[in-house]
């Protein structure tokens, strides 16, 4: 049966199942909303580039494992270690190539002044030439990989169970945005962030390094998107070359519905779009979720036009 | 900073010699033979065949592509393109989603005009028509165009509104809705598609000896005199005040509405006439194939598209029309590569942007020539 | 109130009357915490140069914002002609008949001269899509409009009398009639303001000096009742301002209300017929350049010293 066949049933009778998967998923979405909003605040440019930064994550983190001999479920030990080689491999591979992205695609059209539909194209062009270069070098076949952890259920709240899987994306998402925001807020270098995010010709003159504060945000959001991309693993246990493109829709769509260019509206976003997307899902079919997702994104944009907290990177901690 | 952008352009026109400049400059009349004779020439491309130049042709390479075929899908990315540009070029809108007004026309001939599809079926059912029944071919035209234009205002009026970047997102979702719907419902086809799509000779058949499924060439002069007549069309808009509508929105939308300019009126206005465009070549598109299928709608497709008006030159007709047929030819020709395709797309795309930031033509607007009764003014200062 | 109790005010029978143009009725403006416009009351008359100085930030920019609908006033209302202006878009408000200019200039680069100030004659017009696309809509030419045959060329001379033919037959279309008539005014309005010249550059290549001047032109082009010039001579020096000071005198001799933000004290005095002060947000005096001349206010505000001080 296709068309749109409507079942409270299945969402109402497990709603609260449902919202902690929904968090799960809308973690990943947050933390890769984190690079295109930290670049959006500051360039006020839409870094089409960046999926492909999150796509070379997680092919970072096979290679990681297979190179580290993982297997499936194996003792805890080597669990922990399994992910923190995950995690460290993925964020510098990410990270490197994210300064690499601003290098070679951006650093001449910022030098003079383009309009921002030329660096919407490069960002395009170079998103194809990276998840193209993986799809020949890996082939363009799903990639599996160890079941590093093994899905059980921690603990039962109701009928609510919530899984070690759903408890590790959340709770990492949440420390590694609470790492953010203190390092924006608080930090010299993310004093310098937000000062050239509110005026970077003032910012320059006052003696910030304006190319390097620019590298520093797309190092921080290649960072977060390597760790996005070892929780996709985790939760996923596949990738493709091709996986950047929507989950990297998914996380600017989720950065926008927070109010672009905000941190915090990011988390918010990328969570409300995870449990938005998990309700249509169980309510119609999983076909109707992406529709959901951006008819909820039209809504919100119609009664605040910047997002559900506004947006300005400059201003975060107001 | 913009001096570097100038530079540019100094060293392009050097390279190319002022070729436009020179152009510009030869008298009305021997610039009238000139587009006649290209326009000849682009009639006669389908039947190449002079010494030397059969190189450029799809099919002199091993398992080439039929030419005719390869020539109808450049003509038919030339119209989008011309749409498209409205849209980017003139008014400024970044819209990512273009592909959704393809889609529509394309689907429009195909639910209505394709006596297999679930819509036309059920008509028959309802009011007990025959089951040959199909909306004809030249009603479905009109009816593509008018559901795009709808479906341009539809998505246009609350998203206007938005400032640039968020449309880019708003229409990005809304070309993947359009997607999404036509491989998700039963009145679609589904998955499955639409088969037995009408030309202008009606269902497809053996029989129809003029727009058939095997030669291409009569498709390609279609659509190639489509896009002539499109030429003019956009140009009267161009030259008039809707075009200096658009323009000024696009320098800056604030200082145009302090100027009495309706932003809402114009943006959706060009939404509106983006849309048909794209309509209509979806409308083509789909009548040629006789069959179509929600893959072919992919967001990706939407993206190409915005690369080609882009990297031609937004706001030159002649430079998006470049970059369409580029983009749409040169992956045939060179299939030789085909597994680097789009490895050699992407790479292209980085490094003409990084080079020519304003596209192989850039949008030099004529100055508005005046009349001889204006010239002839004395110009106190 | 209180502070402007002694203003040098008018006797209480020419308070508001036909004769005010535009009427900015206790408006106050906020960003956030700033008070950008404190309670600002002032009137504009029919015909006359009101001047509005202040020292930096003192709001004056804000007020044009508030009066074309830029921004909406935290409280109070504009009146222009007797409707609000407050609540209507921007270009409503200058179809009521307000047209400005911009302080930091803002014209379309990208476009010419002349267009710039088409867009500005195009307020005027009602072509749109359907009209420029297919020109169905056509009337009877005027003799003068009609196409003229003047070619020796027998075979233009041809084309030419077909057109005329035509354009008897038919009538010419509405679309075209426009055009022309835009295109006059323009030019006539780029002649008036000293730039014809170089009508056909971009707004972009041309000099500062030019592209002030090209500001005004646009915003005569839509017809307005009261023309708003944000900081007009900024930049400019003494020989610039001088005919400067001659172009505002001739829009006035024209039949345009002028409304006029200087800094300059100076300059404003030997043009404008009234003045009004702003001073962080509020009004501080209003009257002829003697009067306001010699208010100790004003002289305060200039020299820096607190207005309570004095
Ligand atoms: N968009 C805005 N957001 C916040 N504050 C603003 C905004 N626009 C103006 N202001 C503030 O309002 C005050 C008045 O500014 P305004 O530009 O009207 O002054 P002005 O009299 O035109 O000064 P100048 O002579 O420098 O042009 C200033 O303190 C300014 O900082
Ligand atoms: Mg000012």
């Amino acid at each position: 049966m296709k068309g749109i066949f409507v079942d409270f049933d299945a969402l109402f009778g497990h709603l609260g199942q449902h919202t902690v998967d929904g968090l799960s998923k809308g973690s990943i979405y947050a933390l890769v909303a984190l690079g295109y909003t930290l670049v959006y605040g500051v360039l006020r440019l839409i870094n089409f580039a960046h999926s492909e930064v999150f796509m070379i994550g997680t092919f970072t983190v096979v290679g990681t494992w297979s190179v580290l001999g993982a297997t499936d479920s194996p003792a805890i030990g080597t669990v922990i270690l399994l992910l923190l080689a995950g995690l460290v491999a993925a964020a510098a591979v990410s990270g490197a190539t994210a300064v690499a992205v601003e290098r070679v695609a951006y650093r001449r059209l910022r030098r003079m002044n383009a309009p921002p539909l030329i660096f919407l194209i490069t960002a395009i062009g170079l998103s194809l030439v990276l998840s193209e270069a993986f799809g020949i070098w890996q082939g363009r076949l799903v990639k599996g990989m160890p079941t590093v952890i093994e899905r059980s259920v921690l603990f039962t709240i109701g009928n609510t169970e919530v899984t070690n899987v759903q408890v590790i994306t959340v709770l990492a998402a949440l420390i590694m945005m609470f790492g953010l925001d203190v390092f924006i807020n608080r930090t010299r270098y993310g004093r310098g962030v937000r000062a050239v995010a509110q005026d970077p010709d003032t910012a320059a003159l006052m003696g910030v390094n304006k190319d390097r504060v620019i590298a520093l945000i797309f190092l921080l959001g290649g960072l977060l998107a390597g760790a996005a991309a070892l929780l996709y693993c985790v939760r996923y246990g596949n990738t493709r070359f091709n996986v950047g493109f929507v989950l990297g829709l998914k996380a600017f769509t989720a950065a926008v519905l927070g109010g672009i260019g905000n941190l915090r509206g990011a988390l918010l976003g990328g969570l409300l779009l995870g449990v938005v997307e998990v309700y249509a899902a169980t309510l119609t079919s999983s076909a109707w979720e992406d529709v959901a997702a951006f008819v909820v994104l039209v809504v919100v944009l119609l009664f605040r036009p910047t997002g559900l907290l506004g947006e300005s990177l400059g201003r975060a901690r107001a | 900073m913009t001096e570097t952008l100038r530079q540019i352009n100094e060293r392009r026109r050097h390279v190319t010699g002022g070729i436009g400049e020179r152009w510009r400059a030869l008298p009305k009349w021997q610039r009238a033979i000139g587009i006649l004779a290209f326009v000849g020439f682009l009639y006669y491309l389908p039947l190449l065949g002079i010494p030397g130049l059969t190189w450029f042709r799809t099919d002199s390479i091993p398992q080439g592509n039929n030419w005719a075929g390869v020539l109808f899908l450049c003509a038919i990315y030339v119209l989008v393109a011309f749409g498209l540009n409205i849209v980017i070029g003139l008014a400024g809108l970044l819209d990512l989603g273009y592909v959704g007004f393809f889609a529509v026309g394309a689907y429009s001939v195909a639910l209505f005009g394709s006596t297999q599809s679930p819509v036309v079926e059920g008509l028959q059912n309802r009011f007990g028509l025959s089951q040959d029944w199909a909306v004809a071919w030249a009603i479905c035209l009109p009816l593509a165009i008018l559901l795009t234009m709808i479906s341009g205002v539809l998505l246009g009026w609350p998203t206007l509104r938005l400032r640039g970047d968020y449309l880019a997102i708003v229409t990005l979702g809304f070309g993947e809705i359009i997607r999404i719907i036509a491989r998700n419902s039963d009145w679609t086809g589904g998955p499955q598609g639409i088969a037995a799509i009408p030309g202008p000779q009606g269902a497809p058949s053996p029989d129809n000896e003029i727009f058939g499924l095997i030669d291409a060439k009569p498709w390609y002069w279609l659509v190639l005199s489509v896009v002539i007549l499109m030429v003019f069309a956009v140009r009267r808009l161009e030259n008039s005040r809707v075009g200096r509508a658009w323009l000024a929105i696009r320098e800056d939308e604030d200082a145009a509405a302090v100027m009495g300019v309706s932003g809402f009126k114009f943006k959706l206005w060009a939404f509106a006439m983006g849309a048909a465009l794209g309509g209509l070549s979806g409308f083509l598109f789909a009548s040629r194939g006789g069959f179509i299928e929600p893959t072919q709608f992919s967001a990706q497709l939407s993206i190409l598209f915005v690369a080609m008006v882009v990297a031609g030159g937004a706001g030159n007709m002649a430079g998006v029309a470049l970059g369409a047929f580029l983009l749409a030819y040169l992956p045939e020709r060179f299939r030789d590569f085909s597994q680097y395709r789009t490895l050699v797309f992407g790479a292209a795309l980085v490094l003409v942007m990084l080079f020519a930031p304003q596209g192989l033509i850039p949008s030099r607007r004529r100055a508005r020539e005046l009349k001889d009764r204006a010239k002839e003014a004395p110009a106190n200062v | 109130m209180s502070d402007t109790e002694d203003l040098v005010s008018l006797p209480e029978s020419e308070a508001p009357t036909r004769t005010d143009l535009l009427v900015v009725d206790h408006v106050t403006l906020r960003f956030g915490g700033v008070v950008a416009l404190d309670d600002v009351s002032f009137e504009v008359r029919r015909g006359e140069i009101l001047g509005l100085i202040g020292p930096n930030g003192a709001g004056k920019t804000t007020c044009f914002n508030a009066m074309t609908g830029v921004y909406r006033p935290t409280s109070g209302e504009v009146r222009f002609d007797g409707d609000r202006v407050s609540g209507r878009k921007p270009h409503q408000i200058n179809r009521l008949g307000i047209a400005r200019t911009f302080q930091n200039i803002r014209l379309f680069p990208e476009m010419t001269a002349l267009e710039n100030v088409m867009v500005g004659t195009d307020s005027q017009h009602f072509t749109s899509v359907p009209g420029a696309l297919f020109r169905l809509y056509r009337k009877r030419p005027k003799p003068e409009e009609l196409p003229v045959v003047d070619s020796h060329n027998g075979l233009v001379r041809a084309w030419q009398q077909t057109r005329l033919v035509f354009a008897k037959v038919f009538g010419i279309s509405r679309h075209t009639l426009e055009e022309r008539a835009g295109e006059q005014k323009a030019l006539a309005l780029l002649r008036f303001v000293g730039i014809a010249d170089r009508a056909n550059e971009l707004a972009r290549n041309l000099p500062y000096g030019y592209q002030r001047r090209l500001e005004i032109a646009r915003a005569l082009a839509t017809e307005p009742k009261l023309l708003c010039l944000d900081e007009p001579a900024a930049g400019f020096n003494p020989a610039e301002k001088e005919q400067l000071l001659k172009l505002i005198r001739d829009i006035r001799d024209k039949g345009y209300t002028v409304l006029l933000i200087e800094h300059d004290m100076r300059l404003v005095m030997g043009v404008t017929d009234r003045i009004v002060v702003l001073e962080f947000g509020k009004k501080i005096a209003e009257g002829t350049p003697a009067e306001v001349r010699d208010n100790p206010k004003v002289i305060a505000a200039y020299l820096g010293v607190p207005a309570d001080a004095s």
